[in-house]
């Protein structure tokens, strides 16, 4: 039996710093959460009287939109800042912003921000509860708590199960959550993208890791495939040749995935490029689960909100 | 520690409550049990049996988690994992009877109404409870009650149930 006690984090900041044991308790409280989607009133009454302020400093639609559902289905109050319409436009510093909404009593500061550290910088500044919605290429823990939740619940376990990342990992914040996530749960993770889009080193920080850079090889016998998006905004021109020869080497299509065990499980983070990572048909293949990624997120935030909520007082990142 | 009632006591007591739910409930056709999670769960699981063995008939039985609508989450007091919650029958124009191991200060009780009436709008609720031990704090009545005793805050009560005990069903009673 999983005792939420033994969770006493007040922040999430990213997958590195919890133990296993804790992202077990996290994934098993995300399940009773989920099964209140099924019925006509969908809230709980457990944050009552909280708020949660999401403060993002980059666009977002299913993040923001999932954390705010999350809040409101736990009775929590929420407030959006978009930093284009905010006073960050006027020069206002990171902290002072999140120093105005401690002032402004927020429980919860929900950040995402171009800057990886972010949200550490936040937690060690004001008093609220931070969780790292996306900071510039170092994590996204939501995101990897809500893959490893999907592919549990489909296959049943994640030790040893051989999970390919594939493409962009060098600027991607979801692969490393998914990486310090799977390792600590002892899946058998295969990095795959082009050289360029590799971190350089990264053996150093996750030795168990297998990297290959040939698409056919790197997915054959997968029991899992988290394909990421290419992320056009960060400068990519000169990382591969062209984007017709990225989707030529790395797209996956419906031949490759033959090459996967028939029950492959397709992820993909969203929004997706259809056509260039991931084509049509196998976006909307019955292997596919990247909408039911979408309804696990909230699940898995309210686990977040909730289990957070319980240690406001602790000092633990 | 005391030990206030072992096996035999307990059985004696839920034969006892089950004549009582029966004598109330004739239609058991609008008729639903629902236990609250941990001990609850095992209690309903047991009055149904024997109502089901009594009067030939299927009863709707359903389980409740309250962790979700505890009034002192972020105090951290006696913070339980959650679980599911899982009531598969419609409770619409039912008449509800709520089963706990102890009926103390009446809150569980608070929450678990609360969370019935988000899933539907049954006719009556009552409460079954094998322990009343006093000291409520809030206006909540157990109509079916195995056993009162009086107690004092510093006491724990302790049912411990033959579905998680290997020693099979006691209660005791000991100062914290």
């Amino acid at each position: 039996m999983l005792n939420v006690k033994k969770f006493n984090h007040k922040h999430l900041l990213g997958l590195e710093y919890l133990s296993k044991e804790e992202i077990e308790i996290i994934l098993e409280t995300a399940k009773p959460f989920k099964k209140l989607f099924t019925r006509s009133i969908k809230k709980v009454p457990t944050l009552r009287g909280r708020s949660v302020a999401l403060l993002f400093y980059e666009p977002s639609t299913r993040t923001r939109t999932s954390f705010e559902l999350a809040a409101k289905r736990l009775s929590a109050d929420t407030v959006n800042i978009t930093v284009q319409t905010s006073s960050v436009q006027k020069g206002e510093s990171l902290i002072d912003t999140a120093k105005t909404l401690e002032a402004m009593k927020a429980d919860f500061i929900v950040i995402r921000h171009f800057y990886s550290g972010a949200p550490h910088i936040l937690a060690q500044n004001v008093s609220s509860s931070i969780i790292n919605a996306g900071d510039g290429f170092h994590e996204h823990p939501t995101q990897g708590l809500l893959d490893i939740f999907t592919i549990k619940e489909k296959k049943g376990k994640i030790k040893d199960l051989k999970v390919v990342i594939l493409g962009d990992i060098l600027h991607s914040r979801v692969a490393r959550s998914n990486l310090w996530g799977l390792t600590k749960l002892q899946a058998n993770v295969v990095l795959c993208g082009p050289p360029t889009l590799i971190p350089p080193e990264i053996e150093k920080i996750f030795p168990n890791v297998e990297i290959e850079y040939n698409l056919e090889k790197a997915i054959k016998n997968a029991d899992v495939i988290n394909i990421l998006r290419v992320q056009f905004e960060r400068q990519l021109e000169h990382l591969f040749p062209s984007v017709r020869e990225y989707s030529l080497l790395y797209g996956m299509n419906k031949e490759r995935l033959k090459i996967a065990k028939d029950d492959v499980l397709i992820l993909h983070p969203g929004p997706m490029n259809r056509g260039i990572e991931i084509t049509t048909d196998v976006a909307d293949s019955l292997n596919s689960v990247i909408n039911q990624q979408v309804t696990n997120g909230v699940a898995i935030r309210m686990a977040v909100l909730y289990l957070l909520s319980l240690n406001t007082t602790s000092t633990k990142l | 520690m005391k030990v206030i009632l072992n096996e035999k006591d307990i059985k004696k007591i839920i034969s006892n409550l089950v004549k009582k739910i029966i004598k109330k409930y004739k239609n058991l056709n609008k008729f639903g049990i629902i236990g609250i999670h941990t001990n609850g769960v095992y209690l309903a699981k047991r009055i149904a049996e024997k109502i089901e063995k009594s009067k030939k008939k299927k009863i709707d039985i359903g389980f409740l988690d309250i962790t979700f609508y505890r009034d002192d989450i972020g105090y951290r007091q006696n913070i339980q994992s959650p679980k599911e919650t899982e009531i598969n029958f419609d409770l619409n124009n039912k008449d509800i009877l709520l089963v706990d191991d102890v009926i103390y200060t009446g809150r569980t009780i608070r929450a678990a109404i609360e969370q019935i009436l988000e899933i539907g709008r049954p006719k009556s609720i009552s409460v079954a409870v094998l322990i009343d031990r006093g000291l409520r704090e809030l206006p909540i009545y157990a109509e079916f009650v195995g056993k009162k005793i009086k107690t004092k805050p510093n006491q724990q009560v302790e049912i411990l149930l033959r579905e998680a005990n290997l020693e099979g069903d006691k209660v005791i009673i000991y100062s914290k």
